[in-house]
Formats: C-alpha cells, sequence, structure tokens
C-alpha cells in the first residue's frame, strides 16, 4: 500500500503546485500604490490613425510625467479587458464602453475618479448621465459620435432634388426617398438595428430606456410609432437595410451608391474618404419625428482600473487625455468629436461641413446602459432585422419584459 | 490501470514492485502535472464558477464570492428570461447543425475514402492530397473565403443566377429552410414553446445563413475523416473480399456485408469526433457571423463566450459549458448503443454452430458478415 500512497502524495504534491501557481495568478486585492509605477493603457483602435493618435499623446504625456507608459491595441477589448480584470492584473487605463461600465462598476473593478477631475463641469452633461452609476460619475467620457441623415448629392441632384427639399419631417423623408428609389439604388440604406433605428425612437419622443437606465419604456406608443413609421418604408421599398443590399453596413451601401441616403455617424467621414472618395455627400439633420429633433449618441469613457499600481500618475494622463489640446487632435486624427463643451467653438471651425453632427450634442439621447442591457438590444436587433414581416409591438413588448428583467 | 500492475508482482517480491511503483510515478509525473494543471484545475475551476456568483473581479476562490447553487442553470434552462431564449435558440441552431453535418459528413468522407482506395485510380496522391487539404487549412481562412463566396454578388450566387435561378442573400437571411419562406405557422405549433423558443421555429430547420456552415463543415472535415477511413480500408485484408467474390457477392454486397462492417470501428470513431467537433462549432461563428442574422447562427460554444465575456455572466457562460459537455456525452452514448455489435440472433447461431460441428471450423463469409470481429480489439 505504500507507494500508492508515495503516489498520491505525488500527485498531490503537482496539484498543489499547480494550485498555487494559479493562486498567483490571480493576486487580489490592491497593489501598493506608487506614482512612478509604469502604466498601460489598452484601447481597441479603428485604425492605425487612431493607434498612432493615442501613442502619440500618451508618449508626450509620459515624456512631461517621467512616467514610462505603454500603449496596446486590443484585439478583442471585451476579452482582454475581462482576463486583466479575472487575473487582478489589469491595464491601468482603458477604453470603456457605456454598455459594459455597469457591470464592471458593480463589481467594483473601475476607480470612480469622476469627482476629481478639473475639468469635470466642461464635459457634455448628456455625456456625464451615461457614465454615471449609483450617483457618481466613473470615468472621463472619451469623445463621442451622434447620428444624422447622410445625403449623396450627385444622385439627389440627378433626382431633381434642391435644398429646398432637404427632409424636416418624416413624411417628407418618406418622399424622397421615394424619388431616390430607381434600379437597384434605395432612397435610404441603414443598419437593421437599434443602433439606427433607435434614432427614429427619439424622434418620436421614446427609447429603449429612460436616460438613467433605471426605467424600461420599450413598449411606448412613441416606440410603436418609430418602427411602425420604417416598417411602412421598408414594405414601400423606399428603406431597405444594409444587409439585404449586400452591404456590411449603411456607409458600404452608401459608397457603392446602393443607396442615395443613409443613417450614420461622424465615423463615416473616415471610410468614405478612404474607400469611397469619388462620392460626393453632404450631413444634414434628421428628419424631426412627431416629438421634434431627436438622435442617438455613442461614447466610450477612458477606464481606469481599482487594481491599478498608480492611480495617480492614470488620474494625471486621463486628465491630460481629455484637455482641449488633446482632443482636438484626437479630432483630426480620427474623426471623433471632443466630449467638452469648450471645444466644439474650434471642432465647428476646423469641421464646418460635419456641424449637425456636433449640433445634436443637446438632444441627443444616450444607449441603454444597464448591467445586461448590451444582450437585451442584441435581441432587439435580431427581432428588428425581420422587421419587415416583424409586429411591432410584439418586438416592443419582448424587449420591455426582458430589459424589465434587469432592474429587479 | 494501477491496480493491475501493483497486484500481479506483489506476489513475487515487495523490493522489486516498490521500484517499479515509484519510478512509474516519476515518470508519469509531468504528464500528470500538466494535464492536471492545464485541464483537470481548470475544469473544476469552471465548476465552481458555474454554481457560484463570481462576477469577474479577482480570483473565483475569493472569500466574497458565494455559492448559489443551481441559479445560474436554472437561468438558461427554466427561468423563461432572455438567458433561456437564447440558450434554447443556441441550442436549436445547433441540433440541425449536428442532424445535418455527421452524416453528411461521414458519407461523403467514406464516399472519398473509397473513392481514393480504388487500385485502378490515376494520380491518387494529387486526389488525396487535394481533399485532404480544407482539412490542414485554417478555420479562420476558410470562414473568410466561405464569407466571399457566399456573399449576395458573391461566386456562388454568380453559378446560381447563370443556371436561370435567384440565390438567397446566405450570411443575412434568418429564414428557417424548412418554413419555405412561411412568415408564420400553425398556432399550435407558435403557441408553445421549449426553452422559450418557439415549435415552429425548433420545426424550421437551419437558417440560410447556417445551412452554408453546414456546407463548410462538410467541405473542410470530409478531407479528415476521409483520412481515417482510408487508413481502416488499406488495412483490410483482401482475402476477405475476395472470398466475398468467390461466394458470388456483388460490389454493393460485398462493400454493405462485408466492407461496411469491419469498418464499424473508424465507424464510431469519425461519428464520435464528428459529433464533438459539430456541438463545440466555434471558430466559424466567431469570425463570420457573431450568432447573426437574428440569432440563428448562434450555438452554445459561442453563447458561453459572450455570456462570459461580453455580459459579464461568468456563472451562466460556465453553467453553459458543462450542459455542453453533457450534452455530448449523452449523444456519444446514444451513438455508442446505436452502433453497438448486436447479439446474433438465435436462428443465425444455429446456423454456425451447425457449420462447425459439420467441418470444424467457422465458414469465413458468415462469420464476417454475423460477427464482425475483425476489428474488434482497437474498439
Amino acid at each position: 500500500m505504500k507507494h500508492r500512497k508515495l503516489g498520491a502524495v505525488i500527485v498531490a504534491a503537482g496539484l498543489a503546485a499547480a494550485l498555487t501557481a494559479c493562486g498567483s495568478g490571480f493576486s487580489s486585492g490592491t497593489a501598493t500604490q506608487s506614482s512612478t509605477k509604469p502604466i498601460t493603457v489598452l484601447i481597441g483602435s479603428s485604425g492605425a490613425a487612431e493607434t498612432a493618435a493615442v501613442k502619440s499623446a500618451v508618449a508626450a504625456w509620459s515624456k512631461t510625467s517621467g512616467v514610462k507608459a505603454t500603449v496596446t491595441v486590443a484585439s478583442d477589448l471585451n476579452q482582454q479587458l475581462a482576463q486583466g480584470f479575472s487575473s487582478g492584473k489589469p491595464a491601468d487605463v482603458f477604453y470603456l464602453s457605456t454598455d459594459s461600465l455597469a457591470g464592471y462598476a458593480s463589481n467594483g473593478s473601475l476607480y470612480e475618479y469622476g469627482d476629481k477631475l478639473t475639468n469635470k463641469s466642461d464635459f457634455y452633461p448628456s455625456l456625464v448621465k451615461s457614465f454615471t452609476y449609483n450617483n457618481k460619475l466613473v470615468c472621463a467620457p472619451k469623445d463621442f459620435s451622434t447620428l444624422q441623415l447622410i445625403i449623396n448629392t450627385d444622385l439627389w441632384a440627378k433626382a431633381g432634388l434642391t435644398d429646398a427639399d432637404i427632409p424636416t419631417t418624416w413624411d417628407q423623408l418618406s418622399a424622397v426617398a421615394k424619388k431616390l428609389t430607381t434600379g437597384t439604388q434605395t432612397g435610404l440604406v441603414i443598419g437593421g438595428e437599434y443602433a439606427r433605428i433607435g434614432a427614429f425612437m427619439t424622434e418620436a419622443g421614446g427609447n429603449l430606456m429612460n436616460a438613467d437606465s433605471t426605467k424600461a419604456t420599450a413598449d411606448t406608443q412613441a416606440n410603436l410609432d418609430a418602427l411602425n413609421y420604417v416598417k411602412q418604408n421598408l414594405a414601400a421599398g423606399d428603406f431597405k437595410y444594409a444587409a439585404d443590399v449586400g452591404a456590411g453596413w449603411g456607409g458600404e451601401a452608401f459608397g457603392k451608391q446602393l443607396g442615395a441616403m443613409t443613417i450614420e455617424g461622424n465615423w463615416i467621414t473616415g471610410s468614405q474618404s478612404a474607400d469611397y472618395p469619388a462620392v460626393n455627400y453632404k450631413v444634414v439633420p434628421l428628419p424631426k419625428g412627431p416629438a421634434g429633433a431627436g438622435t442617438l449618441q455613442f461614447t466610450n469613457c477612458w477606464g481606469i482600473a481599482a487594481d491599478s499600481a498608480n492611480k495617480s500618475g492614470a488620474l494625471s494622463l486621463v486628465q491630460q487625455l481629455t484637455t482641449k489640446s488633446d482632443q482636438l487632435g484626437f479630432a483630426k486624427a480620427f474623426g471623433v468629436m471632443p466630449s467638452i463643451q469648450s471645444a466644439a467653438g474650434e471642432w465647428k471651425k476646423e469641421f464646418p461641413k460635419l456641424t449637425p453632427f456636433l449640433d445634436a450634442a443637446s438632444y441627443a439621447q444616450g444607449v441603454p446602459a444597464a448591467k445586461g442591457a448590451a444582450a437585451v438590444v442584441s435581441d432587439f436587433n435580431s427581432q428588428v432585422a425581420k422587421l419587415a414581416t416583424g409586429d411591432p409591438k410584439t418586438i416592443l413588448s419582448s424587449t420591455q419584459a426582458n430589459l424589465a428583467a434587469l432592474l429587479k | 490501470m494501477t491496480t493491475s500492475t501493483t497486484r500481479l508482482p506483489r506476489r513475487r517480491g515487495r523490493s522489486l514492485h516498490r521500484g517499479q511503483a515509484a519510478s512509474g510515478w516519476l515518470f508519469t509525473a509531468p504528464i500528470l502535472i500538466i494535464l492536471g494543471l492545464f485541464l483537470l484545475v481548470p475544469v473544476l475551476m469552471a465548476a465552481w464558477v458555474s454554481v457560484s456568483d463570481w462576477s469577474g473581479r479577482g480570483s473565483p476562490f475569493a472569500s466574497g464570492v458565494n455559492f448559489i447553487g443551481a441559479t445560474n442553470y436554472g437561468q438558461v434552462l427554466w427561468a423563461g428570461g432572455l438567458s433561456e431564449t437564447d440558450f434554447g435558440t443556441a441550442l436549436k441552431n445547433n441540433l440541425w447543425y449536428v442532424l445535418l453535418v455527421v452524416p453528411t459528413q461521414t458519407i461523403v468522407a467514406m464516399a472519398l475514402a473509397l473513392a481514393v482506395n480504388r487500385r485502378m485510380l490515376r494520380g491518387r496522391g494529387f486526389f488525396r492530397t487535394a481533399f485532404y487539404f480544407p482539412s490542414v487549412t485554417s478555420s479562420v481562412a476558410i470562414t473568410v473565403l466561405w464569407l466571399f463566396l457566399f456573399s449576395t454578388t458573391g461566386a456562388v450566387n454568380a453559378v446560381i443566377s447563370a443556371l436561370g435561378a435567384h440565390g438567397p442573400n446566405w450570411f443575412n437571411e434568418p429564414r428557417g429552410i424548412f418554413h419555405f419562406g412561411a412568415a408564420s405557422g400553425p398556432a399550435f405549433l407558435t403557441g408553445n414553446t421549449t426553452l422559450g423558443v418557439s415549435w415552429w421555429d425548433w420545426l424550421g430547420g437551419p437558417s440560410v445563413a447556417m445551412s452554408a456552415f453546414v456546407i463548410l463543415a462538410v467541405f473542410t472535415t470530409g478531407g479528415t475523416f476521409m483520412l481515417l477511413f482510408l487508413a481502416a480500408l488499406q488495412n483490410l485484408g483482401g482475402d476477405v473480399e475476395e472470398a466475398a467474390m468467390m461466394d458470388g457477392a456483388n460490389a454493393r454486397q460485398r462493400f454493405f456485408r462485408v466492407t461496411l462492417p469491419q469498418l464499424r470501428p473508424t465507424l464510431f470513431t469519425v461519428i464520435t469526433l464528428g459529433l464533438i467537433g459539430c456541438w463545440q462549432v466555434f471558430d466559424q461563428i466567431y469570425t463570420g457571423t457573431k450568432g447573426g442574422p437574428s440569432k440563428t447562427t448562434l450555438t452554445p460554444a459561442y453563447l458561453s463566450y459572450t455570456a462570459a465575456f461580453d455580459d459579464q455572466q461568468w456563472g451562466q457562460g460556465a453553467a453553459i459549458a458543462f450542459i455542453l459537455f453533457a450534452i455530448i456525452i449523452v449523444f456519444t452514448i446514444i451513438q455508442r448503443w446505436v452502433l453497438a455489435e448486436k447479439k446474433v440472433s438465435k436462428r443465425r447461431m444455429g446456423w454456425i454452430t451447425d457449420a462447425e460441428k459439420r467441418d470444424g471450423r467457422v465458414s469465413e463469409a458468415v462469420a464476417v458478415d454475423a460477427v464482425p470481429n475483425t476489428n474488434r480489439g482497437s474498439r
């Protein structure tokens, strides 16, 4: 029997060693703070331009502060963030989306530094709302984007339309879409998802949740009106989803002239000039709905990990990255809009054609940010993709039930 | 295994045996430690996460993490919320995928193996390489190729339109292929649900998008399994085939009554590997469609990933993984039972024993037909 015990001991020792090895990977608790410890920045980049701009901004801060800082581009930001938090060694500073904020804030992964920002009052109030958890601003809004109507000016003129025809109401939008629909070309081609159709909901006075994401408001008459409006136009063939014309997103359909109009955000300028430089276009405000002007806004913030070993350094870096000069630099490099109001004037001067995007800051609404809302929105998307044959009421009531379940 | 190796030598002498066991453990220690570290420990941790309320921060074994029983399993199996619907949808999609891919790829692999095994075929080496090639190519690369081939204006639709038909919008078409375009079904099918998915949807079959993945799976794994069949075919002795020929069996009879029964162990391997691979389909979904259109290519493996990493529902993600594990085990047991060698019927057994009595040996053709024991050892 002895030998077998010996074997068991060896195996047990091996397992124990394995477990301790694991244990060290999960070192939790707060690391000792030091303002000289190097800082890592994890970003989800849209491309080489964004990576280069962030890298040079971080390098400039590193030079003045004397703290070593490295920028890593995540191939899958959500996954890499999650790995960092579970191992207890997360990146110090990172991009954080509105829909993962609640989850990470609720389990204490985030350093809630909002009140320590010297420029806190300069951020747009609606952005601050998006990153407020339990009445505290968790992280500094990095930049933001809004949706507006993009019009192909050549196709517009070809259909005999003038500036006077730019739609300001839903009926006018339907009318110009009908005029612009010929052959393989559709009047308005949009992505079949909440992040585009939601704009119509806000114009009707609705949205999936209220501004604080504390109440589910999916099954309202306003949302129903919006979905019915889109459905009617889909049925008439004057609106189409990008997927249905064989495009990956609205911008691709627009660039390939499969659609004469689309609803996209300010990021479209980059892809149009890179992939479809020959297409002439113009950005105009989305038409007003029954409840007036409305659109959706999208934003990220600069998250700082609670487990960071150099929180003061991270905070100083974020403070620098949200200054006017840095934000205008990012805007020039990759077309985002600054999250601070004091940079608006210069941004508009720099990009006069894109002013409708920034003007929307006063009325744009955020996307649902309750914990688990992303899954509900993607379920809504899967149903709204079949809107042409689906029942708007059923879609909204199931979404309402799913959102209400999150708030229990 | 340890019992048999340790018990026997004991009678012969303790010293010899003790040294053997110690060195035995010593030599197996590296692999035991590696397996324990990279297999056993993570599995146990995942098992714990699936019954805990771990939120994804710090160690799952930290003091703040509580045992919450089957709550996570309940969320995906019977709580009636979005998680259950998502899991039901994923299960439905994957079930159809398995039902279509496993038989097709097995038949295709067998057919290819028989084709390239023929001695008369010119350029056998070329065909063997060609058929095997998709298997050694990265699944990501093949998926990207598939996205191009099956795009709205892609090569596949170009061929279909050249034939006069109108190709579907493959990867953006969420309708089930057995719905034949019908928008809604009879009330008793749409009204009743299992796992949050209506019976109408369960019966709808894979979506057009999923069908493209079915073709992809057959294309890539057909070659791998062809190799297994080919190896088995080349192991078969020619004498049995010859004997069957002498007995007047035609080609069809020789295949179904002589060759196929001898391939049963390989068939078991191929179907088992196929089942496991199909239930775990992930890379194609991750690189290709991310579960779209309308969640019709969502699979449990991909759902487990998104539940954990995107929605931060770690417990549910782990629970889905364990349910998937159970499903694979159940399917493998069923399949093993179906493919098990049935007892020879009394009538036939009497026939064999008569023959044995008569000439003192088992008639070859009958033995192969009734008791294919040639490869039994490898089971």
